[in-house]
Protein backbone atom coordinates (compact mmCIF):
# COMPACT_ATOMS: atom_id res chain seq x y z
CA UNK A 1 0.00 0.00 0.00
CA UNK A 2 1.25 3.44 -0.81
CA UNK A 3 0.17 6.29 1.40
CA UNK A 4 -0.79 9.29 -0.64
CA UNK A 5 -2.64 11.42 1.83
CA UNK A 6 -3.24 11.19 5.56
CA UNK A 7 -6.48 10.00 7.08
CA UNK A 8 -6.95 13.44 8.55
CA UNK A 9 -7.09 14.95 5.07
CA UNK A 10 -9.45 17.84 4.47
CA UNK A 11 -13.01 17.07 5.53
CA UNK A 12 -15.55 17.94 2.91
CA UNK A 13 -17.46 20.95 4.08
CA UNK A 14 -21.22 20.66 4.33
CA UNK A 15 -21.65 22.51 1.10
CA UNK A 16 -19.30 20.13 -0.65
CA UNK A 17 -21.13 16.96 0.45
CA UNK A 18 -22.98 16.02 -2.69
CA UNK A 19 -25.45 13.30 -3.40
CA UNK A 20 -22.67 11.70 -5.53
CA UNK A 21 -20.44 11.53 -2.42
CA UNK A 22 -23.17 9.67 -0.58
CA UNK A 23 -23.66 7.27 -3.50
CA UNK A 24 -19.90 6.62 -3.48
CA UNK A 25 -19.71 6.05 0.27
CA UNK A 26 -22.75 3.79 0.11
CA UNK A 27 -21.08 1.71 -2.60
CA UNK A 28 -17.93 1.35 -0.48
CA UNK A 29 -20.09 0.13 2.41
CA UNK A 30 -22.04 -2.17 0.05
CA UNK A 31 -25.32 -0.39 0.87
CA UNK A 32 -28.06 -0.40 -1.72
CA UNK A 33 -29.93 2.84 -1.04
CA UNK A 34 -33.21 3.93 -2.59
CA UNK A 35 -33.63 7.46 -3.99
CA UNK A 36 -35.51 8.49 -0.84
CA UNK A 37 -32.81 7.06 1.40
CA UNK A 38 -30.11 8.87 -0.54
CA UNK A 39 -31.99 12.11 0.01
CA UNK A 40 -32.42 11.38 3.73
CA UNK A 41 -28.82 10.33 4.35
CA UNK A 42 -27.29 13.17 2.38
CA UNK A 43 -28.99 15.55 4.82
CA UNK A 44 -28.11 13.51 7.88
CA UNK A 45 -24.46 13.05 6.90
CA UNK A 46 -24.21 16.76 6.18
CA UNK A 47 -25.34 17.56 9.71
CA UNK A 48 -22.75 15.11 11.10
CA UNK A 49 -20.09 16.91 9.10
CA UNK A 50 -21.28 20.20 10.55
CA UNK A 51 -19.99 19.05 13.92
CA UNK A 52 -16.57 18.45 12.36
CA UNK A 53 -16.78 21.85 10.74
CA UNK A 54 -17.27 23.39 14.19
CA UNK A 55 -13.98 21.87 15.33
CA UNK A 56 -12.25 22.76 12.07
CA UNK A 57 -13.22 26.40 12.68
CA UNK A 58 -11.26 26.53 15.95
CA UNK A 59 -7.72 27.83 16.16
CA UNK A 60 -5.81 24.65 16.97
CA UNK A 61 -2.29 25.99 16.63
CA UNK A 62 -0.05 24.16 19.08
CA UNK A 63 -2.62 21.45 19.85
CA UNK A 64 -1.14 18.01 19.21
CA UNK A 65 -3.23 15.50 17.22
CA UNK A 66 -4.97 12.99 19.46
CA UNK A 67 -4.07 9.41 18.58
CA UNK A 68 -6.25 7.94 21.31
CA UNK A 69 -8.53 9.39 23.99
CA UNK A 70 -6.71 7.45 26.75
CA UNK A 71 -3.34 8.83 27.87
CA UNK A 72 -1.84 5.33 27.75
CA UNK A 73 0.82 3.79 25.45
CA UNK A 74 2.43 0.34 25.00
CA UNK A 75 -0.34 -2.00 26.05
CA UNK A 76 1.30 -5.29 25.14
CA UNK A 77 1.16 -9.02 25.77
CA UNK A 78 3.96 -11.58 25.83
CA UNK A 79 4.49 -13.71 22.71
CA UNK A 80 3.04 -16.84 24.32
CA UNK A 81 0.62 -19.25 22.65
CA UNK A 82 -2.90 -19.38 24.08
CA UNK A 83 -5.46 -22.04 23.17
CA UNK A 84 -7.34 -21.47 19.92
CA UNK A 85 -10.98 -22.45 19.36
CA UNK A 86 -12.04 -25.97 18.41
CA UNK A 87 -12.42 -26.11 14.66
CA UNK A 88 -15.81 -27.86 14.84
CA UNK A 89 -17.17 -25.00 16.93
CA UNK A 90 -15.73 -22.42 14.56
CA UNK A 91 -17.00 -24.02 11.38
CA UNK A 92 -20.44 -24.64 12.90
CA UNK A 93 -20.89 -20.84 12.90
CA UNK A 94 -20.33 -20.61 9.15
CA UNK A 95 -23.22 -20.65 6.68
CA UNK A 96 -21.22 -22.88 4.35
CA UNK A 97 -18.17 -25.09 4.81
CA UNK A 98 -16.07 -27.21 2.45
CA UNK A 99 -12.81 -29.09 3.13
CA UNK A 100 -12.58 -27.61 6.65
CA UNK A 101 -12.62 -24.12 5.15
CA UNK A 102 -15.18 -21.32 5.05
CA UNK A 103 -16.95 -21.42 1.71
CA UNK A 104 -17.71 -17.96 0.34
CA UNK A 105 -19.27 -16.65 -2.89
CA UNK A 106 -17.13 -15.96 -5.92
CA UNK A 107 -14.92 -12.95 -5.26
CA UNK A 108 -14.05 -10.39 -7.89
CA UNK A 109 -11.71 -7.50 -7.67
CA UNK A 110 -11.77 -6.41 -4.06
CA UNK A 111 -8.51 -7.86 -2.77
CA UNK A 112 -6.43 -5.28 -0.89
CA UNK B 1 19.97 2.12 -17.48
CA UNK B 2 17.79 -0.81 -18.40
CA UNK B 3 19.19 -3.53 -20.57
CA UNK B 4 15.78 -4.50 -21.92
CA UNK B 5 14.45 -1.05 -22.73
CA UNK B 6 17.38 0.28 -24.73
CA UNK B 7 18.68 3.78 -24.21
CA UNK B 8 15.48 5.75 -24.81
CA UNK B 9 13.51 4.65 -21.74
CA UNK B 10 14.20 4.28 -18.07
CA UNK B 11 12.35 2.15 -15.52
CA UNK B 12 11.28 3.55 -12.18
CA UNK B 13 10.62 0.80 -9.67
CA UNK B 14 9.51 0.90 -6.05
CA UNK B 15 9.05 -2.31 -4.10
CA UNK B 16 6.75 -3.24 -1.25
CA UNK B 17 7.97 -6.32 0.57
CA UNK B 18 5.66 -8.07 3.02
CA UNK B 19 7.58 -10.07 5.54
CA UNK B 20 5.90 -12.48 7.97
CA UNK B 21 7.52 -12.22 11.37
CA UNK B 22 8.97 -15.28 13.14
CA UNK B 23 6.85 -14.98 16.26
CA UNK B 24 5.23 -17.75 18.27
CA UNK B 25 1.82 -16.10 18.07
CA UNK B 26 -0.25 -13.76 15.91
CA UNK B 27 -0.10 -9.96 16.06
CA UNK B 28 -3.15 -9.37 18.25
CA UNK B 29 -4.04 -12.76 19.75
CA UNK B 30 -2.38 -15.84 21.23
CA UNK B 31 -3.14 -18.15 18.27
CA UNK B 32 -0.13 -20.00 16.91
CA UNK B 33 1.75 -18.36 14.01
CA UNK B 34 2.63 -21.49 12.04
CA UNK B 35 2.86 -22.43 8.37
CA UNK B 36 1.23 -25.62 7.10
CA UNK B 37 -1.10 -26.47 10.01
CA UNK B 38 -4.54 -28.00 9.43
CA UNK B 39 -6.89 -25.27 8.08
CA UNK B 40 -8.79 -23.13 10.61
CA UNK B 41 -7.16 -24.69 13.68
CA UNK B 42 -5.23 -21.54 14.73
CA UNK B 43 -8.22 -19.24 15.08
CA UNK B 44 -9.93 -17.51 18.00
CA UNK B 45 -12.55 -14.80 18.59
CA UNK B 46 -9.97 -12.03 17.98
CA UNK B 47 -8.60 -13.19 14.62
CA UNK B 48 -12.09 -14.29 13.50
CA UNK B 49 -13.41 -10.83 14.31
CA UNK B 50 -16.16 -12.13 16.60
CA UNK B 51 -18.19 -9.46 18.42
CA UNK B 52 -16.79 -8.34 21.76
CA UNK B 53 -13.24 -9.54 21.15
CA UNK B 54 -10.35 -7.15 21.68
CA UNK B 55 -6.88 -7.12 20.09
CA UNK B 56 -3.75 -6.91 22.29
CA UNK B 57 -0.41 -6.17 20.63
CA UNK B 58 2.32 -8.86 20.66
CA UNK B 59 5.64 -7.73 22.21
CA UNK B 60 7.58 -10.23 20.05
CA UNK B 61 6.19 -8.73 16.84
CA UNK B 62 7.02 -5.19 17.98
CA UNK B 63 10.61 -6.18 18.79
CA UNK B 64 11.08 -7.85 15.40
CA UNK B 65 9.70 -4.77 13.67
CA UNK B 66 12.15 -2.66 15.68
CA UNK B 67 15.00 -5.02 14.73
CA UNK B 68 14.11 -4.61 11.04
CA UNK B 69 13.98 -0.84 11.42
CA UNK B 70 17.35 -0.83 13.17
CA UNK B 71 18.98 -3.03 10.52
CA UNK B 72 17.66 -0.74 7.77
CA UNK B 73 18.85 2.41 9.53
CA UNK B 74 15.31 3.69 10.07
CA UNK B 75 14.15 6.06 12.76
CA UNK B 76 12.01 4.09 15.24
CA UNK B 77 9.12 6.35 16.18
CA UNK B 78 5.96 6.48 18.24
CA UNK B 79 3.28 4.88 16.10
CA UNK B 80 -0.40 4.05 15.98
CA UNK B 81 -2.76 1.61 14.27
CA UNK B 82 -5.58 2.19 11.79
CA UNK B 83 -8.34 0.12 10.29
CA UNK B 84 -8.17 -0.33 6.54
CA UNK B 85 -11.70 -1.13 5.46
CA UNK B 86 -12.53 -3.32 2.48
CA UNK B 87 -14.89 -6.11 1.55
CA UNK B 88 -12.97 -9.26 0.85
CA UNK B 89 -13.35 -12.45 2.85
CA UNK B 90 -9.63 -12.88 3.51
CA UNK B 91 -10.21 -10.73 6.61
CA UNK B 92 -13.20 -11.90 8.63
CA UNK B 93 -13.42 -8.46 10.30
CA UNK B 94 -13.92 -6.66 6.93
CA UNK B 95 -10.92 -4.53 7.82
CA UNK B 96 -7.20 -5.04 8.25
CA UNK B 97 -5.35 -3.48 11.17
CA UNK B 98 -2.33 -1.65 9.77
CA UNK B 99 -0.17 1.36 10.46
CA UNK B 100 -1.03 4.32 8.31
CA UNK B 101 0.26 7.86 8.84
CA UNK B 102 2.35 6.97 11.91
CA UNK B 103 4.43 3.87 11.06
CA UNK B 104 6.91 2.46 13.57
CA UNK B 105 9.93 2.78 11.19
CA UNK B 106 10.62 5.59 8.74
CA UNK B 107 13.45 6.79 6.52
CA UNK B 108 16.06 4.02 6.17
CA UNK B 109 18.37 2.74 3.49
CA UNK B 110 19.65 -0.54 2.10
CA UNK B 111 23.06 -0.76 0.45
CA UNK B 112 23.25 -3.48 -2.19
CA UNK B 113 26.35 -5.64 -2.82
CA UNK B 114 27.15 -3.60 -5.96
CA UNK B 115 27.41 -0.46 -3.80
CA UNK B 116 24.14 1.12 -4.95
CA UNK B 117 21.81 2.39 -2.23
CA UNK B 118 18.02 2.19 -2.16
CA UNK B 119 16.10 4.42 0.23
CA UNK B 120 13.51 2.88 2.56
CA UNK B 121 10.41 5.03 2.95
CA UNK B 122 8.89 3.12 5.84
CA UNK B 123 8.58 -0.31 7.43
CA UNK B 124 5.31 -0.69 9.29
CA UNK B 125 3.44 -3.37 11.25
CA UNK B 126 0.22 -4.91 10.01
CA UNK B 127 -1.69 -8.16 10.15
CA UNK B 128 -1.68 -10.77 7.39
CA UNK B 129 -4.83 -11.98 5.66
CA UNK B 130 -6.33 -15.46 5.53
CA UNK B 131 -5.61 -17.77 2.63
CA UNK B 132 -8.25 -18.05 -0.09
CA UNK B 133 -8.46 -21.01 -2.40
CA UNK B 134 -10.45 -20.43 -5.58
CA UNK B 135 -12.60 -23.37 -6.57
CA UNK B 136 -13.61 -23.77 -10.18
CA UNK B 137 -11.87 -23.53 -13.50
CA UNK B 138 -8.11 -23.68 -13.05
CA UNK B 139 -8.22 -22.06 -9.60
CA UNK B 140 -8.11 -18.62 -11.21
CA UNK B 141 -9.98 -15.94 -9.41
CA UNK B 142 -12.05 -14.67 -12.35
CA UNK B 143 -13.22 -18.15 -13.27
CA UNK B 144 -13.88 -19.34 -9.70
CA UNK B 145 -17.37 -20.55 -8.71
CA UNK B 146 -16.67 -19.97 -5.07
CA UNK B 147 -13.73 -19.58 -2.74
CA UNK B 148 -12.61 -21.44 0.38
CA UNK B 149 -10.96 -19.57 3.22
CA UNK B 150 -8.49 -20.72 5.86
CA UNK B 151 -7.98 -18.12 8.61
CA UNK B 152 -4.83 -19.63 10.15
CA UNK B 153 -2.82 -16.86 8.48
CA UNK B 154 -5.30 -14.08 9.34
CA UNK B 155 -3.67 -11.91 11.98
CA UNK B 156 -0.13 -13.25 11.51
CA UNK B 157 2.28 -10.33 12.08
CA UNK B 158 3.78 -8.70 9.00
CA UNK B 159 6.19 -5.89 8.43
CA UNK B 160 5.68 -4.13 5.10
CA UNK B 161 8.88 -2.56 3.87
CA UNK B 162 8.32 0.16 1.30
CA UNK B 163 11.24 1.33 -0.83
CA UNK B 164 11.66 4.71 -2.44
CA UNK B 165 11.07 4.55 -6.23
CA UNK B 166 14.83 4.54 -6.72
CA UNK B 167 15.30 1.14 -8.37
CA UNK B 168 16.13 1.41 -12.07
CA UNK B 169 16.45 -2.13 -13.45
CA UNK B 170 14.90 -5.54 -12.91
CA UNK B 171 18.34 -6.84 -11.91
CA UNK B 172 18.65 -4.16 -9.23
CA UNK B 173 15.15 -5.03 -7.97
CA UNK B 174 16.26 -8.63 -7.67
CA UNK B 175 19.44 -7.66 -5.85
CA UNK B 176 17.41 -5.45 -3.49
CA UNK B 177 15.02 -8.26 -2.56
CA UNK B 178 17.88 -10.77 -2.17
CA UNK B 179 19.80 -8.40 0.11
CA UNK B 180 16.68 -7.44 2.06
CA UNK B 181 15.90 -11.12 2.52
CA UNK B 182 19.40 -11.75 3.89
CA UNK B 183 19.04 -8.78 6.27
CA UNK B 184 15.62 -9.96 7.49
CA UNK B 185 16.97 -13.44 8.17
CA UNK B 186 20.05 -11.99 9.92
CA UNK B 187 17.87 -9.95 12.31
CA UNK B 188 15.95 -13.10 13.22
CA UNK B 189 12.74 -11.36 12.16
CA UNK B 190 11.97 -13.69 9.26
CA UNK B 191 12.84 -17.09 7.82
CA UNK B 192 12.95 -15.44 4.38
CA UNK B 193 11.16 -18.37 2.72
CA UNK B 194 9.64 -16.85 -0.40
CA UNK B 195 8.42 -20.26 -1.58
CA UNK B 196 6.27 -20.58 1.55
CA UNK B 197 4.96 -17.05 1.15
CA UNK B 198 6.71 -15.67 4.22
CA UNK B 199 8.15 -12.94 1.97
CA UNK B 200 5.90 -11.50 -0.73
CA UNK B 201 6.72 -8.69 -3.11
CA UNK B 202 4.56 -6.11 -4.92
CA UNK B 203 6.32 -4.00 -7.53
CA UNK B 204 5.32 -0.48 -8.57
CA UNK B 205 6.60 -0.07 -12.11
CA UNK B 206 6.58 2.91 -14.42
CA UNK B 207 8.67 4.03 -17.38
CA UNK B 208 9.81 7.45 -18.53
CA UNK B 209 12.02 8.81 -21.29
CA UNK B 210 15.64 8.44 -20.17
CA UNK B 211 16.85 11.57 -18.39
CA UNK B 212 13.31 12.75 -17.66
CA UNK B 213 12.68 13.71 -14.03
CA UNK B 214 8.90 13.38 -14.17
CA UNK B 215 7.42 10.05 -13.07
CA UNK B 216 5.28 8.09 -15.50
CA UNK B 217 1.97 6.52 -14.47
CA UNK B 218 2.71 3.42 -12.45
CA UNK B 219 1.15 -0.01 -12.24
CA UNK B 220 1.35 -2.18 -9.16
CA UNK B 221 2.16 -5.82 -9.86
CA UNK B 222 1.01 -8.41 -7.33
CA UNK B 223 1.82 -12.08 -6.83
CA UNK B 224 5.59 -11.96 -7.11
CA UNK B 225 6.69 -14.82 -4.92
CA UNK B 226 10.12 -15.65 -6.28
CA UNK B 227 13.13 -13.67 -7.44
CA UNK B 228 12.57 -15.15 -10.89
CA UNK B 229 8.94 -13.95 -11.01
CA UNK B 230 10.03 -10.51 -9.83
CA UNK B 231 12.59 -10.10 -12.60
CA UNK B 232 10.38 -11.47 -15.35
CA UNK B 233 7.32 -9.49 -14.27
CA UNK B 234 9.17 -6.18 -14.11
CA UNK B 235 10.73 -6.69 -17.53
CA UNK B 236 7.42 -7.74 -19.05
CA UNK B 237 5.56 -4.81 -17.49
CA UNK B 238 8.14 -2.21 -18.54
CA UNK B 239 8.11 -3.54 -22.12
CA UNK B 240 4.31 -3.47 -22.12
CA UNK B 241 4.22 0.14 -20.96
CA UNK B 242 6.84 1.26 -23.49
CA UNK B 243 4.99 -0.47 -26.33
CA UNK B 244 1.76 1.28 -25.29
CA UNK B 245 3.43 4.70 -25.05
CA UNK B 246 5.33 4.22 -28.33
CA UNK B 247 2.00 3.48 -30.00
CA UNK B 248 0.63 6.79 -28.68
CA UNK B 249 -1.41 5.19 -25.88
CA UNK B 250 -1.54 6.03 -22.19
CA UNK B 251 -0.98 3.95 -19.07
CA UNK B 252 -3.90 3.40 -16.70
CA UNK B 253 -2.90 3.39 -13.07
CA UNK B 254 -4.02 -0.05 -11.95
CA UNK B 255 -3.17 -3.18 -10.06
CA UNK B 256 -1.95 -6.01 -12.28
CA UNK B 257 -1.57 -9.67 -11.56
CA UNK B 258 1.54 -11.59 -12.63
CA UNK B 259 0.80 -14.95 -14.25
CA UNK B 260 4.03 -16.95 -13.91
CA UNK B 261 2.94 -19.64 -16.35
CA UNK B 262 1.79 -17.31 -19.09
CA UNK B 263 4.69 -14.94 -18.40
CA UNK B 264 2.50 -11.85 -18.48
CA UNK B 265 0.72 -9.32 -16.28
CA UNK B 266 -3.00 -8.64 -16.57
CA UNK B 267 -5.44 -6.13 -15.09
CA UNK B 268 -6.76 -7.10 -11.67
CA UNK B 269 -8.63 -3.91 -10.88
CA UNK B 270 -8.18 -0.22 -11.18
CA UNK B 271 -6.43 1.38 -8.25
CA UNK B 272 -8.63 2.46 -5.37
CA UNK B 273 -8.06 5.87 -3.98
CA UNK B 274 -6.48 5.66 -0.53
CA UNK B 275 -9.68 7.35 0.71
CA UNK B 276 -11.73 4.39 -0.50
CA UNK B 277 -10.22 2.27 2.25
CA UNK B 278 -11.70 4.72 4.78
CA UNK B 279 -8.74 4.42 7.14
CA UNK B 280 -9.56 5.49 10.64
CA UNK B 281 -7.74 5.09 13.97
CA UNK B 282 -8.19 1.65 15.56
CA UNK B 283 -10.07 2.54 18.75
CA UNK B 284 -9.20 -0.77 20.45
CA UNK B 285 -5.43 -0.19 20.38
CA UNK B 286 -3.48 2.52 22.16
CA UNK B 287 -0.38 4.05 20.55
CA UNK B 288 2.98 2.33 20.62
CA UNK B 289 5.92 4.40 21.87
CA UNK B 290 9.08 2.38 22.50
CA UNK B 291 11.56 4.14 24.79
CA UNK B 292 15.25 4.59 24.01
CA UNK B 293 16.27 1.86 26.45
CA UNK B 294 14.00 -0.72 24.77
CA UNK B 295 15.16 0.31 21.28
CA UNK B 296 18.81 -0.07 22.36
CA UNK B 297 18.19 -3.47 23.92
CA UNK B 298 16.63 -4.76 20.67
CA UNK B 299 19.47 -3.28 18.59
CA UNK B 300 22.06 -4.97 20.82
CA UNK B 301 20.46 -8.35 20.10
CA UNK B 302 20.92 -8.14 16.32
CA UNK B 303 23.72 -10.33 14.92
CA UNK B 304 26.15 -9.17 12.21
CA UNK B 305 24.41 -8.09 8.99
CA UNK B 306 25.18 -9.63 5.57
CA UNK B 307 27.42 -6.78 4.34
CA UNK B 308 29.63 -7.12 7.42
CA UNK B 309 29.72 -10.91 7.06
CA UNK B 310 30.76 -10.67 3.42
CA UNK B 311 33.64 -8.38 4.40
CA UNK B 312 34.71 -10.85 7.08
CA UNK B 313 34.82 -13.71 4.55
CA UNK B 314 36.65 -11.60 1.96
CA UNK B 315 39.29 -10.79 4.59
CA UNK B 316 40.19 -14.50 4.75
CA UNK B 317 41.67 -14.29 1.24
CA UNK B 318 45.22 -13.00 0.93
CA UNK B 319 45.17 -10.35 -1.77
CA UNK B 320 41.36 -10.41 -1.74
CA UNK B 321 38.92 -12.83 -3.37
CA UNK B 322 38.69 -13.20 -7.16
CA UNK B 323 35.49 -11.95 -8.84
CA UNK B 324 34.23 -15.55 -8.98
CA UNK B 325 34.98 -15.98 -5.28
CA UNK B 326 33.15 -12.72 -4.57
CA UNK B 327 30.04 -14.16 -6.21
CA UNK B 328 30.44 -17.32 -4.14
CA UNK B 329 30.81 -15.29 -0.93
CA UNK B 330 27.60 -13.42 -1.81
CA UNK B 331 25.74 -16.70 -2.30
CA UNK B 332 27.16 -18.30 0.86
CA UNK B 333 26.13 -15.31 3.02
CA UNK B 334 22.70 -15.12 1.34
CA UNK B 335 22.13 -18.75 2.29
CA UNK B 336 23.41 -18.18 5.84
CA UNK B 337 26.21 -20.73 5.37
CA UNK B 338 29.07 -18.46 6.43
CA UNK B 339 29.22 -19.81 10.03
CA UNK B 340 29.75 -23.29 8.53
CA UNK B 341 32.53 -21.99 6.28
CA UNK B 342 34.10 -20.14 9.18
CA UNK B 343 34.14 -23.32 11.29
CA UNK B 344 36.43 -24.88 8.65
CA UNK B 345 38.75 -21.88 8.24
CA UNK B 346 38.92 -21.49 12.03
CA UNK B 347 40.17 -25.10 12.12
CA UNK B 348 42.95 -24.19 9.69
CA UNK B 349 41.38 -25.19 6.35
CA UNK B 350 42.49 -22.83 3.55
CA UNK B 351 39.78 -20.27 2.69
CA UNK B 352 39.81 -21.16 -1.01
CA UNK B 353 38.99 -24.80 -0.28
CA UNK B 354 36.40 -23.99 2.41
CA UNK B 355 34.65 -21.52 0.09
CA UNK B 356 34.67 -23.90 -2.88
CA UNK B 357 33.15 -26.79 -0.92
CA UNK B 358 30.57 -24.53 0.78
CA UNK B 359 29.50 -22.72 -2.37
CA UNK B 360 29.58 -25.68 -4.75
CA UNK B 361 28.70 -28.80 -2.80
CA UNK B 362 27.05 -27.69 0.45
CA UNK B 363 24.88 -24.97 -1.09
CA UNK B 364 23.03 -27.48 -3.29
CA UNK B 365 20.88 -28.45 -0.31
CA UNK B 366 20.50 -25.46 1.99
CA UNK B 367 18.15 -27.15 4.45
CA UNK B 368 20.57 -30.03 4.99
CA UNK B 369 23.50 -27.61 5.09
CA UNK B 370 21.98 -25.57 7.91
CA UNK B 371 21.55 -28.80 9.94
CA UNK B 372 25.07 -30.07 9.22
CA UNK B 373 27.36 -30.42 12.26
CA UNK B 374 30.04 -27.77 11.86
CA UNK B 375 32.78 -29.90 13.43
CA UNK B 376 32.13 -32.78 10.98
CA UNK B 377 32.43 -30.36 8.07
CA UNK B 378 35.61 -28.78 9.43
CA UNK B 379 37.20 -32.18 10.11
CA UNK B 380 36.36 -33.46 6.62
CA UNK B 381 37.88 -30.43 4.88
CA UNK B 382 40.93 -30.86 7.12
CA UNK B 383 41.33 -34.37 5.68
CA UNK B 384 41.14 -32.98 2.15
CA UNK B 385 43.54 -30.15 2.94
CA UNK B 386 46.21 -32.46 4.35
CA UNK B 387 45.92 -34.90 1.47
CA UNK B 388 44.27 -37.79 3.29
CA UNK B 389 41.22 -37.58 1.02
CA UNK B 390 41.02 -36.57 -2.64
CA UNK B 391 38.56 -33.96 -3.87
CA UNK B 392 36.34 -36.70 -5.30
CA UNK B 393 36.39 -38.64 -2.04
CA UNK B 394 35.73 -35.52 0.01
CA UNK B 395 32.65 -34.75 -2.07
CA UNK B 396 31.37 -38.30 -1.61
CA UNK B 397 31.86 -38.14 2.18
CA UNK B 398 30.26 -34.67 2.25
CA UNK B 399 27.16 -36.01 0.50
CA UNK B 400 26.79 -38.63 3.25
CA UNK B 401 27.41 -36.04 5.99
CA UNK B 402 24.69 -33.79 4.53
CA UNK B 403 22.28 -36.72 4.38
CA UNK B 404 22.97 -37.76 7.99
CA UNK B 405 23.38 -34.25 9.39
CA UNK B 406 26.89 -35.04 10.63
CA UNK B 407 29.09 -37.92 11.74
CA UNK B 408 32.74 -38.93 11.70
CA UNK B 409 34.24 -38.14 8.27
CA UNK B 410 37.05 -40.69 8.73
CA UNK B 411 34.53 -43.41 9.56
CA UNK B 412 32.36 -42.52 6.57
CA UNK B 413 35.42 -42.54 4.29
CA UNK B 414 36.16 -46.07 5.54
CA UNK B 415 32.52 -47.10 4.96
CA UNK B 416 32.82 -45.86 1.40
CA UNK B 417 35.98 -47.96 0.92
CA UNK B 418 38.35 -44.99 0.78
CA UNK B 419 40.75 -46.40 3.42
CA UNK B 420 42.95 -47.96 0.69
CA UNK B 421 44.06 -44.44 0.01
CA UNK B 422 45.53 -43.80 3.40
CA UNK B 423 48.95 -42.19 3.08
CA UNK B 424 50.60 -45.64 3.42
CA UNK B 425 48.77 -47.18 0.46
CA UNK B 426 49.20 -44.01 -1.62
CA UNK B 427 52.97 -44.24 -1.08
CA UNK B 428 52.86 -47.87 -2.19
CA UNK B 429 50.92 -47.01 -5.35
CA UNK B 430 53.31 -44.19 -6.21
CA UNK B 431 56.31 -46.48 -5.61
CA UNK B 432 54.80 -49.15 -7.92
CA UNK B 433 54.29 -46.65 -10.71
CA UNK B 434 57.77 -45.17 -10.29
CA UNK B 435 59.24 -48.68 -10.51
CA UNK B 436 57.24 -49.39 -13.69
CA UNK B 437 58.54 -46.25 -15.50
CA UNK B 438 62.31 -46.00 -14.87
CA UNK B 439 63.01 -43.67 -17.87
CA UNK B 440 60.29 -41.18 -16.94
CA UNK B 441 61.42 -41.31 -13.31
CA UNK B 442 65.01 -40.46 -14.28
CA UNK B 443 63.75 -37.40 -16.17
CA UNK B 444 61.60 -36.39 -13.18
CA UNK B 445 64.58 -36.64 -10.83
CA UNK B 446 66.57 -34.45 -13.25
CA UNK B 447 63.87 -31.80 -12.88
CA UNK B 448 61.69 -32.28 -15.99
CA UNK B 449 58.47 -30.54 -14.86
CA UNK B 450 56.37 -32.30 -17.50
CA UNK B 451 56.99 -35.57 -15.72
CA UNK B 452 55.05 -34.38 -12.65
CA UNK B 453 51.90 -34.39 -14.74
CA UNK B 454 52.77 -37.79 -16.14
CA UNK B 455 53.15 -39.42 -12.70
CA UNK B 456 50.16 -37.66 -11.11
CA UNK B 457 48.06 -38.76 -14.11
CA UNK B 458 49.28 -42.33 -13.80
CA UNK B 459 48.50 -42.46 -10.07
CA UNK B 460 45.05 -40.97 -10.66
CA UNK B 461 44.39 -43.61 -13.30
CA UNK B 462 45.58 -46.39 -10.99
CA UNK B 463 43.36 -45.18 -8.12
CA UNK B 464 40.30 -44.38 -10.20
CA UNK B 465 40.66 -40.66 -9.47
CA UNK B 466 40.62 -41.18 -5.71
CA UNK B 467 44.15 -39.94 -4.99
CA UNK B 468 44.79 -36.42 -3.77
CA UNK B 469 46.88 -34.60 -6.37
CA UNK B 470 48.77 -32.59 -3.76
CA UNK B 471 49.56 -35.73 -1.76
CA UNK B 472 50.87 -37.46 -4.92
CA UNK B 473 53.12 -34.50 -5.74
CA UNK B 474 54.43 -34.48 -2.19
CA UNK B 475 55.14 -38.22 -2.30
CA UNK B 476 56.98 -37.87 -5.66
CA UNK B 477 59.12 -35.07 -4.21
CA UNK B 478 59.87 -37.20 -1.14
CA UNK B 479 61.02 -40.14 -3.33
CA UNK B 480 63.13 -37.91 -5.57
CA UNK B 481 64.86 -36.19 -2.65
CA UNK B 482 68.50 -37.30 -2.35
ZN1 LIG C 1 -6.54 -15.77 17.14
Amino acid sequence: MTVENGPAGAHPSTAALSRADVVHVARLARLDLSEDELELFTGQLASVLDYAADVAALDLTGVRPTAHPLPVVNVLRDDVVAPSLERDIVLAMAPSVEDDRFSVPRIVGEEP
Amino acid sequence: MSTTLGDDWEMVIGLEVHCELLTATKLFCGCRNAFGDEPNTNVCPVCLGLPGSLPVLNTGAVERAMAIGTALGCEIRPSSFHRKNYFYPDQPKDYQISQYDEPINTGGRLELPDGSVVGITRAHLEEDTGKTLHVGEGGRIHAADHSLVDYNRAGVPLVEIVSEPEIRTAAQARAYVAELRAVLVATGASDGRMEEGSMRVDANVSVRPAGNEVMGTRCEIKNLNSLRSLTRAIEYEADRQVALLDAGGTIDQETRHWDEEAGRTSTMRSKEEANDYRYFPEPDLVPLAPGAEWIERVAAGIGPLPAERRLALAALFDGGPTPAQRDQILAVVDLGLDPLLRSATDAGVPATLALARTANEVATDTDAALRLERTSFATLLGLEANGTLSATQTKAVLAVLLERGGGDPGGIAAELGFESLSSGSLAATVADIVAAHPDEWARFVEGDKKMTGFFVGAVMKATGGNANGKAVTAELARLAAP
